[in-house]
């Protein structure tokens, strides 16, 4: 067929060069499809390549008690039981030879004494549990898949943007998108589509994330009319960085205190003896999190809005040793040595526990030939992810999909695109250049995370959540008229617009979400509905679109098997 | 944290593509602890909405925001403006050894096209997944390579010389080096550094080694050993002999 566009044919088309993308893409390819990955930023720049702290894997090689039981129990208990059981079940009993597999594909993780790879304790965690290499595990991981994916054939794109799924009839066609240095517009027609794009952060001010994280998978997928869910599990991370501003945000990641780093306020008190005398620094994101707001906001907190985190008790060389990137951010970014002084620190807005409805053994969506995997999924961390599970997440269902994604092309014919879905694109694209008034994006994009930081934070409640959805509406109206200067050459004015959209869609699904939820349960804390209430711990709200709106529908939660039920009531064993 | 003394700063940025350019100067307020990036980000969002700059994780994990700053190769998320002299204009031109696209971004295609000529990691036959600490600390400070291309931009071999076409450039050493000493690799790449990484080109002058900023000792740690296999595998058949009976025995 010709067409006016540059048009790539593949079987699987991948979206998102992440963990969950590259290992969807290397599964996809092993069952001889052409296989097709496209990103917003170059090959290996992508979140996972800032992870730090580690993959969690019940491989036994510190703690020999440990085995993918502990391991379900910990993340079902960590999520409030809101998990998908399945995909929590798959996800421990798969993610230890998923560890294993990267090490046979050349990752280097640091080592026990014995020679195996070495585990280190994490909050949540029953038992050390967490491989690492050093405080840069993503980065190890990203390499391995991506020269793995290079040298197996992948044709990657590298930063060009899809703004729309395309569709033929009820099942996925391909994608639309722009290469964005020059800006040219581009058509991938695929028999399966994976979307492994990550998560949202963005929308918030204070954030451990990158320009990429602005919901695009999610919004990509909410057109087209698959499900989101679990919208208002938003993670806060309890230690991001706070002074100096220009630094505000930036990971501390937490196996600074799985290295056994302890928390004070400013009167050096163990504040986490209060809120969890049992796990301590080592409690979960939600609980630690929650406290560290909680002392600031009762006049404990630092002099810049935070508490101290302190590991200078431990040897000076181990500290290096152990959390390399940890000791230079400090020294470099804000003239602290951890080796000998407490770090300052407070939440930042760091990962979406909700996403795109999946199925747990596929990964499909309720789209037909529509994958997801990854942060952008959903299923996995119910109402709060426990450290190290996302990792080890996007390599078990990035699998997953990348299979599923392969069968279904093998089993279909190639679909039509229709090309005036195309044309309508690239008129939306280009319009905020013919606009001749209109205000630029950067004050809207500021705006919204001032918005979604004040009202759509930490603890919530029904007048914020209220009065944030009537300014995300007037923030849309603004998009709406949007004015971009300059060309269509490498313009991050103009990428920022259609980042701008997905992130006022996924904000307001979060938004209604949180306002539905009448209830506090891991990571969502309603001011005004402070304790955990059985008859929310039995459903999801689901967002779906509906005649062009917004609407929020309940799902029940899976019932799990007997057998797992048992599993769960048991103690966990530990020490 | 030192006080800023200047409200202000200059920045001469380097706007143009691949036929013109200017540099063109933006007034910006500072705040402390602030960083280059930082400044280019508030000259985007306040002045010049379509300045490309590229960056993902501000905290130099990714090694996206490479660029020249007051003639250094530096990642711009790791400056400190404070350490920058503020009286005078700051100037921040793109990596000059690879071809503008816009501003600050260039086209870094090339050092991925170079990736895909090194075989990649190949465990002996036979191997039993056990490693010592010891082995691995040697090999993994050739993995915390970013892949900010700076070392690859101070390399006069490309910088100056623009020997792309049979130069892999220390990027690629410190690459090839993470797999050749790999305790577990079985492949031999020497044939790839001679031939077409042209290991030959490279005479030591550790520019490479100053610029990076993850402190990996290119020259010293990745660049010599390597040159060594190359000799020992094609000038010194014997050594070669012996070097593999000594790893074989090593498992
Ligand atoms: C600082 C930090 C530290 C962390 N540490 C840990 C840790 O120690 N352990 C752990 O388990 N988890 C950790 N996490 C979480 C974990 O890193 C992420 O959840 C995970 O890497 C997400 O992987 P992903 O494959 O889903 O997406 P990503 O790695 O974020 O990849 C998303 C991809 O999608 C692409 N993309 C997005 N939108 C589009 C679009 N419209 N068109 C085309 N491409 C698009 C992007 O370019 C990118 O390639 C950390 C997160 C952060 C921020
Ligand atoms: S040491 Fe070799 S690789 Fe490094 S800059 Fe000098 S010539 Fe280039
Ligand atoms: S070796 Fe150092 S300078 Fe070169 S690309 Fe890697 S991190 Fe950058
Ligand atoms: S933005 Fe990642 S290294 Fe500078």
């Amino acid at each position: 067929m010709t067409s006016r566009y540059e048009v790539h044919e593949h079987d699987v088309l991948i979206i998102g060069a992440g963990g969950a993308g590259l290992r969807a893409a290397i599964e996809a390819l092993s069952q001889g499809v052409r296989v097709g990955i496209v990103c917003k930023s170059l090959l290996g720049k992508a979140h996972t390549v800032m992870a730090e702290g580690g993959i969690a894997a019940a491989m036994a090689n510190v703690d020999t008690s440990d085995d993918w039981r502990a391991h379900f129990r910990d993340t079902m208990r960590g999520g409030k039981f809101l998990n998908n059981w399945r995909m929590a079940q798959l996800h421990a009993q798969e993610a230890p030879e998923r560890v294993r597999e990267l090490e046979q594909w050349g990752a280097l993780f640091d080592r026990t004494e014995d020679g195996n790879i070495l585990q280190r304790a994490f909050g949540g965690h029953t038992f050390k549990r967490l491989c690492h290499v050093g405080d840069r595990t993503g980065l190890e991981m990203i390499r391995t898949l991506q020269d793995r994916g290079v040298h197996l054939g992948i044709d990657v794109y590298m930063e060009c943007t899809i703004t729309r799924l395309l569709k033929d009839g009820n099942r996925v066609a391909g994608a639309f998108g722009y290469w964005r240095e020059q800006g040219r517009f581009v058509v991938f027609r695929a028999k399966s589509v994976v979307i492994c794009t990550g998560g949202i952060g963005k929308a918030w001010k204070i954030t451990s994330n990158s320009w990429e994280y602005t919901g695009d998978g999610m919004a990509l997928a909410y057109e087209a009319g698959a499900d989101l869910m679990d919208m208002e599990f938003v993670q806060f991370h309890p230690t991001g960085m706070v002074w100096p501003p220009g630094v505000q945000g930036i990971l501390v990641t937490e196996a600074v205190r799985g290295e056994g780093g302890i928390l004070r306020n400013k009167n050096g008190e163990r504040f986490m003896e209060r809120y969890d005398p049992k796990k301590l620094e080592l409690s979960t994101r939600d609980v630690v999190a929650r406290s560290i707001y909680t002392e600031v906001r009762e006049n404990r907190g630092t002099e810049h809005g935070g508490a101290y985190l302190d590991i200078s008790h431990k040897p000076a060389d181990y500290v290096k040793r152990k959390l390399p990137s940890m000791y230079h951010q400090f020294l470099e970014l804000a003239d602290v040595d951890i080796t000998r002084e407490p770090m300052e620190v407070g939440p930042t807005c760091h990962y979406m526990m909700g996403g795109i409805r999946v199925d747990a053994e596929t990964a499909q969506t309720s789209i037909p030939g529509l994958f997801a995997a990854g942060e952008a999924a959903v299923g996995l961390h119910g109402a709060n992810r426990l450290g190290g599970n996302s990792l080890s997440d996007l390599l078990v269902f990035g699998r997953r999909a990348g299979l599923a994604a392969a069968e279904h092309a093998r089993g279909t014919e190639t679909p039509t695109i229709d090309y005036s879905h195309i044309d309508e694109s690239v008129q939306q694209m280009l319009a905020p250049f013919e606009r001749l008034d209109g205000e630029g994006p950067y004050a809207i994009h500021s705006d919204l995370q001032t918005t979604m930081q004040g009202l759509v934070g930490i603890f919530r409640c029904e007048e914020d959540l209220r009065r944030a959805l009537s300014e995300i509406e007037t923030l849309k109206e603004r998009a709406a008229r949007v004015h971009v200067e300059g060309s269509r050459l490498f313009n991050p004015g103009w990428h920022l617009v259609w980042d701008l959209h997905s992130m006022l869609t996924i904000a307001e699904a979060v938004t209604r979400s949180a306002l539905a939820r009448r209830e506090s349960r891991g990571a969502h804390s309603r001011i005004d509905y402070p304790a955990l209430d059985d008859a929310w711990g039995k459903k999801h709200n689901v967002v779906v679109r509906n005649a062009g709106t917004m609407t929020l529908v309940e799902a029940p939660v899976l019932e799990m098997p007997d057998d797992l039920k048992q599993l769960l009531a048991e103690d966990s064993g530990a020490k | 944290m030192a006080e800023v003394p200047f409200a202000e700063a200059t920045l001469q940025i380097f706007r143009g593509n691949r036929e013109d350019g200017k540099t063109v100067d933006y007034r910006v307020p500072l705040v402390p602890g602030m960083v280059v990036l930082d400044a280019l980000h508030w000259v985007q969002s306040h002045q010049a909405p379509d300045l490309a700059v590229r960056w993902n994780c501000k905290a130099g994990k990714c090694g996206s925001c490479s660029a020249e700053v007051n003639g250094r190769p530096r990642l711009t998320c790791k400056t400190r403006m404070d350490s920058l002299p503020l009286d005078q204009p700051i100037t921040i031109f793109p990596m000059k050894a690879f071809p503008v696209i816009k501003d600050l971004v260039t086209d870094v295609s090339w050092n991925f096209s170079v990736n895909r000529k090194i075989p990649p990691f190949q465990p002996r036959a036979g191997v039993v997944w056990k490693m010592d600490q010891r082995d691995v600390d040697r090999v993994q400070e050739f993995r915390k390579c970013i892949e900010c291309f700076l070392c690859q931009n101070v390399c006069h071999v490309l910088r100056d010389h623009g020997k792309q076409e049979q130069f892999g450039g220390p990027r690629f050493f410190v690459r090839t080096a993470s797999l050749e000493m790999h305790p577990l690799d079985g492949v031999s790449r020497a044939h790839v550094l001679k031939e077409e990484l042209g290991i030959g080109l490279c005479n030591i002058t550790k520019c490479c080694t100053e610029v990076c900023p993850e402190d990996i000792h290119i020259t010293d740690n990745a660049i010599i050993p390597l040159k060594e296999r190359v000799v020992d595998e094609f000038y010194d058949p014997l050594l070669r002999l012996v070097r593999k009976i000594r790893s074989a025995k090593k498992i």
